[in-house]
């Protein structure tokens, strides 16, 4: 929308005020499923940032060079879907051969990430908004630790709820919600800060 | 559990309440969460996942036999992602407006876990027809709960419902139901509600 925005402010806004979990509810799902235990909320987080800025970058190359130029824009899902399935693939196997030890804290996480929306978001949010190759690679890297940070933040408060008297109906996903919404409202705190949509 | 044995009755109580995609399996909030402040928008959206939901089932169904299972999450997604082309551009033609609203979040359907849920665990083992019939009600399941919410929020966040004005001229806004943390704050609530029940049923 507005290209003259400045990618550090962009990198800022994308991790908190505008943070693609709380604000947007992009990758509830791996989320909510994940976020029971600290090291793999980790591991998946890690994992989202680096497929995020690469992915996102990837696309808005092909976006740029391929689907503008062939007026292809109409097929933009089918197209952004496979970079992100094909890149996921080829990292999973680079990152096999490179290093097995990464393999095994990381490579367990990629193919969940394939179906996780905010992946798909980024990309999507990237062309409506119009950005520019640096302004998308900050975006891409600010949300991917957006994400990061509310999985890190929502694993060690789910470890101090366990020790709480949850009703039996509220337990599980419930609270977990309610528990994400908390958060949700801290980060409506920072959107005073700036806000970039 | 065999899924195969089960009627088109069963599946519908099934899809509608006990085993409900949001209540019971938390799928798929992702995408449409985001447009339950307004429950116009709620429709549309989760109409469009419905109509998804339902034809990408049949499909998947209707090929299972020629997909080889080491691609076929890729090819599933490839046909879901076709059927939400097809919505994207109706929508686009018809309800422009709706269709700006909802930005990039019709797209994100094709992320939305609970199509490619339903594909992977009914669809790959179920005739045609009736994983149609599984992927609209699951869908109807859906739509139910955002709809709850998307009343809630629209009502006490706009003092209106599908635009008109419900609550007179001096009504206060809750400004907190427009924000997205009050998304969560409802469906959590929801969640209990209906786990609530459920569990004083099993007792009973």
């Amino acid at each position: 929308m507005a290209p003259q925005i400045h990618p550090l402010v962009i990198l800022f806004a994308s991790v908190f005020t505008s943070n693609i979990l709380l604000t947007n509810f992009l990758g509830m799902c791996s989320f909510i499923a994940i976020s029971k235990d600290m090291k793999s909320s980790n591991g998946l987080g890690l994992a989202v940032t680096v497929v995020l800025t690469i992915t996102v970058a990837i696309n808005w190359a092909v976006m740029r060079y391929i689907l503008v130029p062939l007026d292809l824009m109409v097929y933009r899902y089918i197209v952004f879907i496979v970079v992100i399935a094909a890149t996921v693939q080829m990292l999973e196997m680079i990152i096999d051969r490179v290093s097995p030890a990464l393999y095994m804290s990381l490579g367990i996480f990629l193919p969940l990430i394939t179906v996780n929306c905010a992946i798909l978001g980024a990309a999507l949010f990237m062309q409506i908004r119009n950005y520019n190759f640096i302004q998308t690679l900050t975006f891409g890297f600010g949300s991917g630790l957006g994400w990061w940070l509310a999985i890190l933040a929502l694993a060690a408060i789910q470890k101090k709820v366990t020790r709480a008297p949850v009703p039996a109906g509220l337990q599980g996903p419930g609270i977990t919600l309610i528990t994400i919404g908390f958060m949700a409202l801290a980060f409506v705190g920072f959107s005073g800060m700036l806000n970039v949509q | 559990m065999n899924q195969m044995t089960d009627s088109p009755r069963t599946i519908l109580k099934k899809n509608l309440w006990t085993d409900n995609p949001i209540f019971v399996q938390i799928l798929g909030i992702c995408s449409t969460l985001a447009v339950t402040n307004k429950l116009a928008n709620t429709l549309i959206m989760t109409a469009a996942v419905i109509f998804v939901t339902g034809l990408s089932n049949i499909t998947v169904s209707a090929l299972k036999g020629l997909i080889p299972r080491k691609v076929r999450m890729i090819a599933q997604t490839i046909i879901i992602a076709f059927y939400v082309i097809i919505v994207d551009i109706v929508l686009r033609a018809y309800l422009p407006d709706i269709s700006k609203a909802l930005g990039p979040y019709v797209g994100l359907i094709i992320t939305n876990c609970i199509i490619m849920g339903r594909a992977e665990a009914f669809a790959q083992a179920n005739p045609p027809m009736l994983s149609l019939w599984d992927g609209l009600t699951s869908g109807a399941g859906y739509m139910g709960v955002l709809v709850i919410i998307a009343v809630v929020r629209e009502l006490l966040g706009s003092g209106s419902l599908l635009g008109f004005q419900v609550f007179g001229p001096n009504f206060t806004n809750w400004t907190i139901m427009v924000m997205p943390p009050s998304a969560f704050f409802l469906l959590g609530a929801l969640i209990w509600g209906a786990k609530t029940i459920m569990i004083k049923k099993e007792a009973a």
